[in-house]
Protein backbone atom coordinates (compact mmCIF):
# COMPACT_ATOMS: atom_id res chain seq x y z
CA UNK A 1 0.00 0.00 0.00
CA UNK A 2 2.61 2.41 0.65
CA UNK A 3 4.42 1.93 -2.55
CA UNK A 4 1.35 2.61 -4.72
CA UNK A 5 0.41 5.59 -2.32
CA UNK A 6 4.50 6.76 -3.22
CA UNK A 7 4.05 6.06 -7.09
CA UNK A 8 0.77 7.78 -7.08
CA UNK A 9 2.08 10.46 -5.34
CA UNK A 10 5.11 11.02 -7.79
CA UNK A 11 2.45 10.89 -10.95
CA UNK A 12 0.55 13.68 -9.21
CA UNK A 13 3.71 15.69 -8.73
CA UNK A 14 4.99 15.14 -12.09
CA UNK A 15 1.16 15.86 -13.66
CA UNK A 16 1.53 19.33 -11.37
CA UNK A 17 4.96 20.09 -12.60
CA UNK A 18 4.20 19.42 -16.46
CA UNK A 19 1.21 22.16 -16.02
CA UNK A 20 3.20 24.64 -13.59
CA UNK A 21 6.31 24.79 -16.09
CA UNK A 22 3.97 25.54 -18.82
CA UNK A 23 4.60 22.32 -21.07
CA UNK A 24 1.06 21.57 -20.91
CA UNK A 25 -2.25 23.57 -20.87
CA UNK A 26 -5.70 22.52 -20.60
CA UNK A 27 -6.42 20.70 -23.41
CA UNK A 28 -4.29 18.01 -21.89
CA UNK A 29 -6.70 17.97 -19.00
CA UNK A 30 -9.58 17.64 -21.83
CA UNK A 31 -8.04 14.63 -23.01
CA UNK A 32 -7.55 13.08 -19.57
CA UNK A 33 -11.66 13.83 -19.30
CA UNK A 34 -12.02 11.23 -22.08
CA UNK A 35 -10.10 8.55 -20.60
CA UNK A 36 -12.37 5.55 -18.70
CA UNK A 37 -12.38 2.32 -18.49
CA UNK A 38 -13.23 1.38 -21.88
CA UNK A 39 -10.18 3.53 -23.23
CA UNK A 40 -7.79 3.92 -20.50
CA UNK A 41 -4.48 4.51 -22.12
CA UNK A 42 -6.40 7.19 -24.79
CA UNK A 43 -4.33 10.07 -23.59
CA UNK A 44 -0.87 7.56 -23.79
CA UNK A 45 -2.49 6.69 -27.64
CA UNK A 46 -2.99 10.33 -28.68
CA UNK A 47 0.63 11.02 -27.97
CA UNK A 48 2.23 8.35 -29.18
CA UNK A 49 0.09 8.93 -32.17
CA UNK A 50 1.09 12.44 -32.59
CA UNK A 51 4.70 11.74 -32.05
CA UNK A 52 4.36 9.19 -34.94
CA UNK A 53 2.38 11.40 -37.66
CA UNK A 54 4.10 15.10 -36.81
CA UNK A 55 7.81 13.52 -37.41
CA UNK A 56 6.78 13.50 -40.98
CA UNK A 57 5.54 17.10 -40.55
CA UNK A 58 9.36 18.19 -39.13
CA UNK A 59 10.77 16.41 -41.89
CA UNK A 60 8.49 18.45 -44.70
CA UNK A 61 9.22 21.85 -42.90
CA UNK A 62 13.17 21.39 -42.51
CA UNK A 63 13.08 20.37 -46.06
CA UNK A 64 11.25 23.50 -47.09
CA UNK A 65 13.52 25.83 -44.95
CA UNK A 66 16.41 23.85 -47.21
CA UNK A 67 15.54 24.54 -50.51
CA UNK A 68 15.98 27.52 -52.58
CA UNK A 69 14.20 30.20 -52.46
CA UNK A 70 12.20 29.12 -49.52
CA UNK A 71 8.18 28.45 -50.24
CA UNK A 72 6.85 30.37 -47.42
CA UNK A 73 3.52 29.49 -48.11
CA UNK A 74 4.00 25.64 -48.24
CA UNK A 75 6.16 26.37 -45.23
CA UNK A 76 3.30 27.59 -43.35
CA UNK A 77 1.23 25.54 -44.61
CA UNK A 78 3.04 22.56 -42.87
CA UNK A 79 3.53 24.65 -39.85
CA UNK A 80 -0.38 25.17 -39.36
CA UNK A 81 -0.65 21.62 -39.22
CA UNK A 82 1.55 20.98 -37.12
CA UNK A 83 0.62 23.77 -34.91
CA UNK A 84 -2.53 22.54 -34.85
CA UNK A 85 -1.82 18.88 -33.89
CA UNK A 86 0.51 20.68 -31.02
CA UNK A 87 -2.75 22.38 -29.64
CA UNK A 88 -5.19 19.38 -30.26
CA UNK A 89 -2.41 17.31 -27.34
CA UNK A 90 -1.91 20.51 -25.19
CA UNK A 91 1.37 21.06 -26.27
CA UNK A 92 1.60 24.33 -24.77
CA UNK A 93 5.47 25.44 -25.51
CA UNK A 94 5.49 23.75 -28.59
CA UNK A 95 2.40 25.64 -29.75
CA UNK A 96 3.75 29.05 -28.80
CA UNK A 97 7.05 28.62 -30.77
CA UNK A 98 4.71 27.43 -33.56
CA UNK A 99 3.02 30.66 -33.40
CA UNK A 100 6.08 32.86 -33.37
CA UNK A 101 7.32 30.90 -36.71
CA UNK A 102 4.33 31.86 -38.44
CA UNK A 103 5.22 35.61 -37.19
CA UNK A 104 8.03 34.99 -39.13
CA UNK A 105 6.89 32.91 -42.45
CA UNK A 106 4.05 35.42 -42.72
CA UNK A 107 7.16 38.34 -42.97
CA UNK A 108 9.48 35.71 -45.30
CA UNK A 109 12.25 35.87 -42.37
CA UNK A 110 14.00 32.81 -43.22
CA UNK A 111 16.44 33.54 -40.47
CA UNK A 112 13.47 33.98 -37.81
CA UNK A 113 12.23 30.46 -39.63
CA UNK A 114 15.02 28.41 -39.04
CA UNK A 115 16.24 29.44 -35.04
CA UNK A 116 12.89 29.14 -34.20
CA UNK A 117 12.25 25.81 -36.19
CA UNK A 118 15.30 25.15 -33.77
CA UNK A 119 13.48 26.25 -30.56
CA UNK A 120 10.58 24.08 -31.80
CA UNK A 121 12.64 20.93 -32.70
CA UNK A 122 14.15 21.57 -28.87
CA UNK A 123 10.80 21.74 -26.81
CA UNK A 124 8.92 18.72 -29.19
CA UNK A 125 11.69 16.73 -28.24
CA UNK A 126 11.93 17.87 -24.45
CA UNK A 127 7.92 17.38 -24.03
CA UNK A 128 8.44 13.56 -25.25
CA UNK A 129 10.89 12.65 -23.04
CA UNK A 130 8.86 13.98 -19.98
CA UNK A 131 5.71 12.32 -21.40
CA UNK A 132 7.83 9.49 -21.97
CA UNK A 133 8.74 9.33 -17.98
CA UNK A 134 4.85 10.14 -17.01
CA UNK A 135 3.40 7.24 -18.72
CA UNK A 136 6.32 5.17 -17.40
CA UNK A 137 5.44 6.58 -14.17
CA UNK A 138 1.40 6.10 -14.18
CA UNK A 139 1.75 2.50 -16.12
CA UNK A 140 4.07 1.80 -12.64
CA UNK A 141 0.70 3.16 -10.51
CA UNK A 142 -1.53 1.36 -12.22
CA UNK A 143 0.94 -2.52 -11.56
CA UNK A 144 1.24 -1.28 -8.15
CA UNK A 145 -2.57 -0.63 -7.50
CA UNK A 146 -3.61 -4.23 -9.36
CA UNK A 147 -0.53 -6.26 -7.41
CA UNK B 1 -34.61 7.46 -28.67
CA UNK B 2 -32.83 7.32 -31.81
CA UNK B 3 -29.00 7.96 -30.88
CA UNK B 4 -27.89 10.93 -33.18
CA UNK B 5 -25.14 10.22 -35.92
CA UNK B 6 -22.36 12.31 -36.75
CA UNK B 7 -19.85 12.41 -39.25
CA UNK B 8 -16.43 14.04 -38.37
CA UNK B 9 -14.71 15.46 -41.85
CA UNK B 10 -10.87 16.01 -41.36
CA UNK B 11 -7.74 15.77 -42.41
CA UNK B 12 -5.75 15.23 -38.87
CA UNK B 13 -5.60 11.55 -37.53
CA UNK B 14 -4.80 13.37 -34.30
CA UNK B 15 -8.32 15.33 -34.36
CA UNK B 16 -10.02 12.25 -36.13
CA UNK B 17 -9.28 10.44 -32.88
CA UNK B 18 -9.67 13.13 -30.27
CA UNK B 19 -13.07 13.90 -32.11
CA UNK B 20 -14.20 10.05 -32.50
CA UNK B 21 -13.82 10.28 -28.96
CA UNK B 22 -15.52 13.02 -27.82
CA UNK B 23 -18.82 11.96 -29.64
CA UNK B 24 -18.36 8.46 -28.31
CA UNK B 25 -18.29 9.66 -24.83
CA UNK B 26 -21.51 11.50 -25.41
CA UNK B 27 -23.32 8.16 -27.32
CA UNK B 28 -22.80 9.90 -30.48
CA UNK B 29 -22.70 7.20 -33.30
CA UNK B 30 -20.06 8.58 -35.40
CA UNK B 31 -18.08 7.56 -38.80
CA UNK B 32 -14.78 9.56 -39.72
CA UNK B 33 -13.72 10.56 -43.35
CA UNK B 34 -10.35 12.24 -44.45
CA UNK B 35 -11.68 15.02 -46.49
CA UNK B 36 -14.72 17.32 -48.06
CA UNK B 37 -15.19 14.81 -51.22
CA UNK B 38 -15.16 11.60 -48.84
CA UNK B 39 -18.24 13.85 -46.90
CA UNK B 40 -19.50 13.97 -50.24
CA UNK B 41 -19.57 10.45 -51.47
CA UNK B 42 -20.76 9.39 -48.27
CA UNK B 43 -23.49 11.34 -48.55
CA UNK B 44 -24.14 10.48 -52.22
CA UNK B 45 -24.49 6.49 -50.74
CA UNK B 46 -27.45 7.72 -49.07
CA UNK B 47 -26.54 7.86 -45.67
CA UNK B 48 -27.55 10.54 -43.42
CA UNK B 49 -25.84 12.21 -40.32
CA UNK B 50 -27.87 14.93 -37.95
CA UNK B 51 -24.38 16.43 -37.15
CA UNK B 52 -21.52 17.21 -39.43
CA UNK B 53 -17.80 18.81 -37.92
CA UNK B 54 -16.53 19.78 -40.88
CA UNK B 55 -12.41 21.10 -41.04
CA UNK B 56 -12.05 24.01 -43.32
CA UNK B 57 -8.01 22.88 -44.38
CA UNK B 58 -8.16 19.56 -46.10
CA UNK B 59 -6.67 18.12 -49.27
CA UNK B 60 -8.81 17.43 -52.35
CA UNK B 61 -11.99 19.13 -51.46
CA UNK B 62 -11.17 21.57 -48.30
CA UNK B 63 -14.62 22.26 -45.88
CA UNK B 64 -16.09 25.37 -47.62
CA UNK B 65 -16.45 23.86 -51.19
CA UNK B 66 -17.19 20.43 -49.25
CA UNK B 67 -19.97 22.50 -47.36
CA UNK B 68 -21.48 24.01 -50.35
CA UNK B 69 -21.65 21.22 -52.41
CA UNK B 70 -23.31 18.81 -49.44
CA UNK B 71 -26.20 22.00 -49.44
CA UNK B 72 -26.51 21.71 -53.20
CA UNK B 73 -27.49 18.53 -53.23
CA UNK B 74 -30.04 19.32 -50.80
CA UNK B 75 -28.33 18.13 -47.23
CA UNK B 76 -30.06 19.94 -44.54
CA UNK B 77 -27.91 18.21 -41.57
CA UNK B 78 -26.21 20.62 -38.71
CA UNK B 79 -23.43 21.31 -40.34
CA UNK B 80 -20.75 22.84 -37.37
CA UNK B 81 -17.05 24.26 -39.02
CA UNK B 82 -14.66 23.22 -36.76
CA UNK B 83 -11.07 25.24 -37.73
CA UNK B 84 -8.32 26.73 -35.90
CA UNK B 85 -8.94 29.94 -38.46
CA UNK B 86 -9.47 32.31 -37.05
CA UNK B 87 -9.55 35.55 -38.91
CA UNK B 88 -12.89 36.80 -39.23
CA UNK B 89 -12.59 37.12 -42.97
CA UNK B 90 -12.05 33.42 -43.34
CA UNK B 91 -14.75 32.36 -40.65
CA UNK B 92 -17.10 34.36 -42.72
CA UNK B 93 -16.35 32.74 -46.03
CA UNK B 94 -16.80 29.69 -44.14
CA UNK B 95 -20.28 30.40 -43.00
CA UNK B 96 -21.38 31.59 -46.11
CA UNK B 97 -20.67 28.33 -47.47
CA UNK B 98 -23.76 27.29 -45.79
CA UNK B 99 -22.40 26.42 -41.82
CA UNK B 100 -24.93 26.37 -39.25
CA UNK B 101 -22.37 26.97 -36.34
CA UNK B 102 -18.83 27.65 -35.96
CA UNK B 103 -16.27 26.44 -33.43
CA UNK B 104 -12.36 27.03 -33.00
CA UNK B 105 -10.24 23.99 -32.26
CA UNK B 106 -9.45 22.43 -30.59
CA UNK B 107 -12.86 20.52 -29.78
CA UNK B 108 -13.32 20.24 -26.12
CA UNK B 109 -16.65 18.35 -24.33
CA UNK B 110 -18.08 22.08 -23.95
CA UNK B 111 -17.75 23.05 -27.80
CA UNK B 112 -19.25 19.97 -28.73
CA UNK B 113 -22.05 20.05 -26.16
CA UNK B 114 -22.80 23.67 -27.33
CA UNK B 115 -23.13 22.25 -31.07
CA UNK B 116 -25.79 19.56 -29.55
CA UNK B 117 -27.50 22.48 -27.66
CA UNK B 118 -28.18 24.51 -30.87
CA UNK B 119 -29.22 21.73 -32.67
CA UNK B 120 -31.91 20.69 -30.34
CA UNK B 121 -32.78 24.79 -30.45
CA UNK B 122 -32.67 24.60 -34.43
CA UNK B 123 -35.45 21.69 -35.07
CA UNK B 124 -33.17 20.87 -37.97
CA UNK B 125 -32.79 17.10 -36.33
CA UNK B 126 -34.79 14.95 -38.16
CA UNK B 127 -34.84 11.32 -36.25
CA UNK B 128 -34.85 8.87 -39.49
Amino acid sequence: MDNTNQVRQQVANMRRSLFDQGYLDDQFIQLEDLQDDANPKFVEEVVTLYYNDSARLIQNIEQALFNRPIDFGKLDDYMHQFKGSSSSIGAKKVKIECQQFRVYCIAGNADGCSRTFQQIKQEYACLRRKLQTYFQLVSQAGQAESA
Amino acid sequence: MNKLRALVVDDNIINQMIHHRLLDNLGIENQVVGNGKEAVDVHSSGTYFDVILMDMDMPIMNGIEATKKLREMGIRSFIAGVTTRALEQEKGEFMEAGLDDYQEKPLTTAKLLSILHKINHSGIHNFS
